[in-house]
């Protein structure tokens, strides 16, 4: 969809490129990380894009077509653009500021208000409450959203975003970006984003592009730099923790292990005390006859007991749900201390269980199925 | 929408109070130089040479304002960027050059008339507005501008839209400027046979009439505060609501 071929850079009186000899190509529909240290030429890469800044050689093309020999002013109002410092026309009320492109491409009146509307509730401010604010009556994370919703505008398949979010506490940023990823879900933007932040990257990029003084060092996954850096660089840059950032990257459901091994309520203690005491097993997962999670039952206690399993059930409150990430799902086993989450979907159905070391050979790379006390979770599932 | 009133505070009261004071005082000041008696005898004379002056302010001001802000609109586009810091300081030297010096040099060249008067005065109020035209337009914040152009506004728009509307304070502020001190300034083409207030104060002067210089003063002084007052409204409703400033 936009492509660089040995795009470089250098600014009138320097002789060191800004920008030197970029090649790579970012696929319709993803979001593309710019990251690197401050310097290395990321605000530039991107300006060259919209013309903002004149390239010194090379080609960058949009679908195939070489952004040179496009008309500027018609090329830029086809690019979305949000810029970190918002940039939003302070004697503009909101709705102006929006409509400055449809205006621009002269959209009628009413389909200007219906699309503001609709925008300014996409990111959850109340059309009636914000439309005639001016920004100076806007918190500084309302700014920042009507920033990018005014880049939306016009809907233009390409946005091109330097650190949108980078005037913003924490905080209020995890809320942006999360709202940010859900809108992309839905409107499939091919976005240039820039950032220096190494984990606003492996969040919001599909793919990350590295860059080091002005060249492209790795150009990857979030997954592909953080388990393959490509040199000494890579490797400081994105961070010695960079295992733990696997952790925001990887679902439950990718690291989980399946059918985990457990007993139904309605089982024979004695039974299950005796496959216990084979397999080791100090606790044991407890479901019901839809394989709904009730709870576990202890060895201890259920040793010497008559009787069914559920009188005897302890119920089981650490749990996750599959679409989280192992970030999650570590802090929740940590702060409980028993070495395990189960993982369960929204109707409580026992789905797997991860464990202290699923999740450090998913960030390690080793793997070892046997897993301390609950024993071999993994094999046979019900039993 | 709450609007939301300002208290006025004890000092606003004080102020007011030696306002009223302060005309009192006057009014009993120019009775004694029979300023009002002057008044009351010639109503028409007042009243025809007020219109002169309106006339010359009007005229001058509107020909500086009309020369000024495109030439500061110009002084601050790319290609002549490099002379601004130039011209700006080259502007600050003129402007100590006595309003007086202005108009004799211009007598020296058009020779005597309202013509001259009202070309001494609009070189005199050019100076302000094209000075905060300038500083206005290249105040606008680099940010905004780099927004509109990302955007795809081309450079009329960029301007119409963008650089004027956020330097409109500035440039209001220069035209006030300007027209203000045209009003005591027109007094002075009386010297160059252009009419005027001027009329009235420079013969009071000559004749050491204190009430002949009054029926000058006065209306050339109440006309310079209206006008001052006037900008001030219309700066409220020509500047954007977003913008503040203190
Ligand atoms: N107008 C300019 N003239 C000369 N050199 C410039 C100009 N703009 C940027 N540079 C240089 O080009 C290099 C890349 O700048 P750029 O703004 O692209 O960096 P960046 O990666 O966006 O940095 P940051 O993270 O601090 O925003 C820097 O070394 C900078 O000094
Ligand atoms: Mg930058």
């Amino acid at each position: 969809m936009i492509t660089f071929e040995r795009v470089s850079k250098i600014y009138p009186g320097t002789n060191i490129p800004a920008i030197d000899n970029v090649r790579f190509e970012v696929p319709e529909g993803e979001i593309c990380v710019i990251i690197g240290p401050s310097g290395c030429g990321k605000t530039t890469l991107m300006r060259m894009i919209n013309r903002l800044i004149p390239i010194t050689s090379g080609v960058i093309s949009i679908k195939g077509q070489n952004v040179s020999e496009m008309d500027v002013i018609k090329l830029r109002r086809s690019i979305g653009y949000a810029i970190q410092q918002i940039g939003l026309f302070p004697h503009m009320t909101v709705y102006d500021n929006i409509a400055t492109v449809p205006r621009l491409l002269k959209w009628d009146k009413q389909r200007i208000a219906a699309r503001v509307d609709e925008l300014l509730s996409l990111v959850g401010l109340e059309p009636d409450i914000f439309r005639f604010r001016y920004p100076r009556e806007l918190s500084g994370g309302q700014a920042q959203r009507i920033g990018v919703v005014r880049a939306l505008a016009t809907d233009p398949p390409v946005m091109l975003m330097d650190e949108p979010f980078g005037a913003i506490d924490p905080i209020n940023r995890e809320v942006l970006q999360d709202e940010f990823l859900r809108i992309q879900e839905k409107v499939k933007k091919t976005i240039i984003f820039v950032t220096h932040d190494i984990h606003e990257a492996i969040k919001m990029g599909d793919k990350i592009a590295l860059l080091e003084t002005g060249r492209l060092v790795q150009y990857d996954t979030p997954e592909g730099l953080l388990v393959n850096p490509k040199n000494r660089f890579v490797k400081d840059f994105v961070g010695a923790d960079r295992a733990l950032k696997r952790l925001d990257l990887l679902k439950v459901k990718d690291a989980m292990m399946q059918n985990p091994v457990h007993c139904h309520m309605e089982d024979d203690a004695e039974v299950v005390s005796q496959h216990m005491l084979e397999n080791e097993l100090t606790f044991l997962l407890v479901a019901d006859q839809n394989e709904k999670l009730h709870g576990y039952v202890n060895h201890y206690e259920l040793k010497g007991h008559h009787g069914k399993v559920k009188d005897l059930v302890r119920p089981m409150t650490i749990t996750v749900k599959p679409e989280q990430n192992l970030k999650d799902a570590l802090s929740k086993m940590l702060s409980y201390d028993i070495g395990i989450v189960v993982v369960v979907d929204d109707d409580g159905k026992l789905l797997g269980v991860l464990n202290t070391r699923t999740l450090l050979s998913v960030v390690g790379e080793t793997y070892d199925e046997r897993g301390g006390v609950w024993g071999k979770i993994t094999s046979r599932g019900r039993i | 929408m709450i609007d939301v009133k300002p208290a006025s505070s004890g000092s606003d009261r004080i102020w007011m109070w030696i306002a009223i004071g302060t005309a009192f005082a006057g009014g009993a000041f120019v009775q004694r130089m029979g300023f009002f008696d002057f008044v009351q005898k010639n109503p028409g004379e007042i009243w025809k040479l007020l219109l002169e002056h309106i006339q010359l302010v009007g005229i001058s001001s509107a020909i500086s304002i009309s020369i000024g802000v495109p030439m500061g609109i110009l002084l601050t586009r790319g290609f002549m960027r490099r002379y601004r810091d130039w011209v700006l300081n080259f502007l600050g030297i003129c402007q100590t050059v006595p309003s007086l010096a202005v108009i004799a040099i211009s007598m020296t060249y058009i020779g005597i008339g309202p013509k001259t008067a009202i070309f001494a005065l609009v070189i005199y109020g050019l100076m302000p507005i094209i000075r905060n035209a300038v500083a206005g337009l290249a105040g606008v914040d680099q940010v905004i501008l780099d927004a509109g152009r990302g955007m795809g506004m081309n450079s009329r728009q960029l301007l119409f839209r963008v650089e004027l509307p956020n330097a409109m304070y500035i440039i209001l502020t220069g035209i006030r400027t300007s027209t203000v001190i045209n009003v005591g300034t027109a007094a002075m083409s009386f010297l160059v046979g252009g009419g005027g207030l001027g009329d009235l104060i420079f013969t009071g002067i000559a004749m050491v009439d204190p009430a002949y210089m009054l029926a000058g003063a006065i209306p050339t002084a109440c006309l310079a505060v209206f006008m001052n007052w006037g900008f001030g409204k219309i700066e409220k409703w020509i500047v954007s609501p977003g913008l503040v400033y203190d």
